[in-house]
């Protein structure tokens, strides 16, 4: 298992674990943990990016909305995605701003193999933490 | 089972019957009234224990009524547990996507035909490619029909009554659907463009997870009565459809539930799991979300029926005629993640309630204004599917599941295993074939969804029904046993 994310026991869901060095780099690895719910992403080449940038209250629905947003742009643009890139994550007194890119390529059924279809983001049991060298987050997405 | 979760789980609840167990209102800080949990001794011994949890975090809520309650079927899910139904006051309780679910206005519908086992049996395998063929299913999967914003506005306002309208179907699917297929009130500005943009492409579409078309046969009739209202015969093909509002439903949830965490804040509302954001029920945002809401539950009856539409084309194809003279009309159709407005009898009084079904199928007690005439003096049809392989289940509702569930049922089996663990511990092929020896085909759009939704990582559908039926929520009336199954 790669050492970006581990999945976690949950009944109906798709729960996991992410880890980075940065805030930026554990917003990177929680989409592309929830991504591998999906899809099998080793299956997805890095032809096409596109730009986010979100604003939120706080750092939980700024996770929350990074989620939603991949899961859009997937959905309405048929682009699977393989690498997220996080140029951008502040914080201040206005709230919390993200500036990313997501990396992949148009869905093509004969080459990409599909796991189980992501819902959406949850605020269940969200954690956004600290640890010793770096970042953990804890997300279930609804499947 | 562990002996730990038995200990833990029965020392907390207290029994108040053979099936009902009382979540004690002391359990959790903040309870307002005391959780019901609706469960078999053996069925409780595999709950765990954070769905009572879930259970005793919905009591919290302010404006619940009588009690926080988990059908037989229930399980760990987000926000609410899975199976989990609340009520409350229309003007002192809240509104909660956390009580409806992403994919709102998930549901089943049950359609009956006049052809039997044998005719069937020699043309399933041509059946099954041609429905597969037919119903786009899968992760991203778009529709043939493109509708434009005015048409998607026309759907999320009258439901079914649209496709009718434009040649899907007949006026008697309007009337054999929950509500009519149709919920007034629903406000498309309340809608965004994003959601707009999902729901576009897939109208008509299965989507994927526990999501199923299934050809099935009535193997046992329970209730020789009912089963001649809802029109089942042993032996008689029928056609189950399980699926949502796909992405349409999926982002207007997402939307509002936004909306409704900052509201929870501006409230003072505590909430035990952010993903119970809610808001006062006359409050703008959740009256805005509850309009949104609305718009995801006409669009996913259109969706069911569509994909009926286009199962009877292929019928018809298979057995050359027409689906009519094919009997193949709708049974009932029934949603199990929605928030409805209904009035209930508490405590002497009628009430208007904000009923949340979570996983939880509603059922209505027979002579109730709401239900098709057809069905008004025999009770609603309530339609539980069981697991990939394992046997459905069609009942009819009571007068008493008003008053001890607020007119609900439990929705299906329930999973046990993670799909995590069942990827691990199952193998797709390995599956398709011992089902395959059962006489069940199966097709699906990946051989590990077949193993994440394999029997076994579902509480038994019959277990489930019986403690339903033992309750008197709602009575056994027929089994229907599969034959063919398409997952997405």
């Amino acid at each position: 298992m790669d050492n970006r994310f581990e999945y976690l026991e949950h009944t109906a869901d798709a729960k996991f674990r992410a880890y980075g060095k940065s805030l930026e780099e554990v917003f990177e690895n929680a989409a592309f943990a929830m991504f591998n719910v999906m899809i099998d992403t080793s299956t997805v080449s890095t032809k096409i990016s596109r730009e986010i940038e979100l604003n939120s209250e706080d750092m939980e629905s700024l996770l929350f909305n990074w989620l939603s947003e991949i899961l859009f742009v997937f959905e309405v643009e048929s682009i699977v995605f393989a690498k997220f890139i996080v140029d951008k994550l502040e914080q201040d007194e206005d709230g919390c701003r993200l500036f990313a890119r997501a990396v992949g390529e148009e869905i093509n059924l004969s080459k990409h193999k599909f796991g189980t279809e992501v819902k959406a983001a949850t605020y269940n049991g969200m954690m956004i933490e600290k640890m010793s060298g770096g970042w953990m987050i804890q997300a279930t997405v609804d499947t | 089972m562990s002996e730990e979760n038995e200990s833990s789980v029965f020392n907390v609840l207290k029994r108040i019957d053979d099936n009902i167990w009382e979540v004690p209102i002391d359990y959790m800080p903040g309870m307002r009234v005391p959780g019901r949990i609706f469960v078999s001794e053996h069925l409780l011994s595999i709950l765990e224990k954070e769905t009572i949890d879930q259970v005793a975090n919905v009591a919290t809520l302010p404006g619940i009524l009588k009690y926080s309650m988990a059908m037989p079927d229930a399980h760990l899910g987000y926000g609410f547990s899975i199976g989990g139904v609340a009520a409350f006051d229309k003007e002192t309780g809240v509104i909660s996507p956390g009580g409806v679910g992403f994919d709102i206005n998930c549901g089943v519908r049950l359609i009956r035909t006049n052809l039997s086992e044998n005719d069937v049996r020699p043309k399933l395998s041509t059946l099954l490619d041609d429905l597969f063929e037919a119903i786009p299913t899968g992760v991203g999967s778009k529709s043939r029909i493109r509708v434009s914003d005015a048409e998607l506005d026309d759907i999320f306002v009258n439901g079914v009554q649209w496709a009718v309208d434009n040649g899907y179907g007949v006026k008697a699917d309007v009337d054999n659907c929950e509500s009519a297929g149709k919920i007034p009130g629903a406000d498309p500005s309340k809608v965004s463009i994003k959601a707009r943009k999902r729901g576009r492409p897939q109208l008509g579409t299965l989507g994927s997870g526990n999501h199923f078309l299934e050809v099935q046969y009535v193997d046992k009739i329970y209730d020789e009565e009912a089963a001649s209202a809802f029109g089942l015969r042993e032996g008689q093909i029928t056609f189950m459809i399980h699926c949502g509002s796909r992405g349409a439903g999926h982002q207007i949830c997402t939307d509002h539930l936004q909306v409704l965490t900052q509201a929870s804040r501006k409230y003072n509302i505590t909430l035990p799991d952010k993903q119970l954001a809610c808001a006062p029920a006359q409050s703008p945002e959740a009256q805005d979300y509850f309009k949104a809401m609305l718009c995801a539950a006409n669009y996913a009856w259109v969706n069911r029926h569509v994909i009926m539409h286009w199962t009877r084309e292929v019928f018809e194809k298979t057995f050359a005629e027409e689906f009519g003279d094919l009997g193949m009309d709708l049974v009932y159709d029934v949603a199990h993640n929605i928030a409805k407005l209904e009035e209930h009898d508490v405590d002497g009084r009628k009430t208007e309630v904000y009923v949340h079904r979570k996983g939880a199928t509603r059922a209505f007690a027979p002579g109730h204004p709401d239900l098709p005439e057809v069905y008004r003096t025999i009770g609603q049809p309530v339609i539980i599917p069981g697991s990939m392989g394992t046997a459905s289940y069609v009942l009819r509702s009571t007068k008493e599941s008003m008053d001890i569930s607020f007119g609900s049922a439990c929705h299906g089996a329930g999973r046990v295993m993670s799909r995590k663990s069942a990827k691990r511990d199952l193998q797709g092929e390995q599956i398709r074939e011992e089902l395959s020896l059962k006489g069940i085909q199966v097709r699906a759009s990946q051989p590990s969804l077949i193993a994440e939704e394999a029997p076994e990582v579902y509480k038994s559908s019959s277990e489930v029904v019986d403690v339903v039926h033992e309750l008197g929520i709602a009575t056994k009336v027929a089994r229907l046993l599969p034959m063919g199954v398409i997952k997405g």
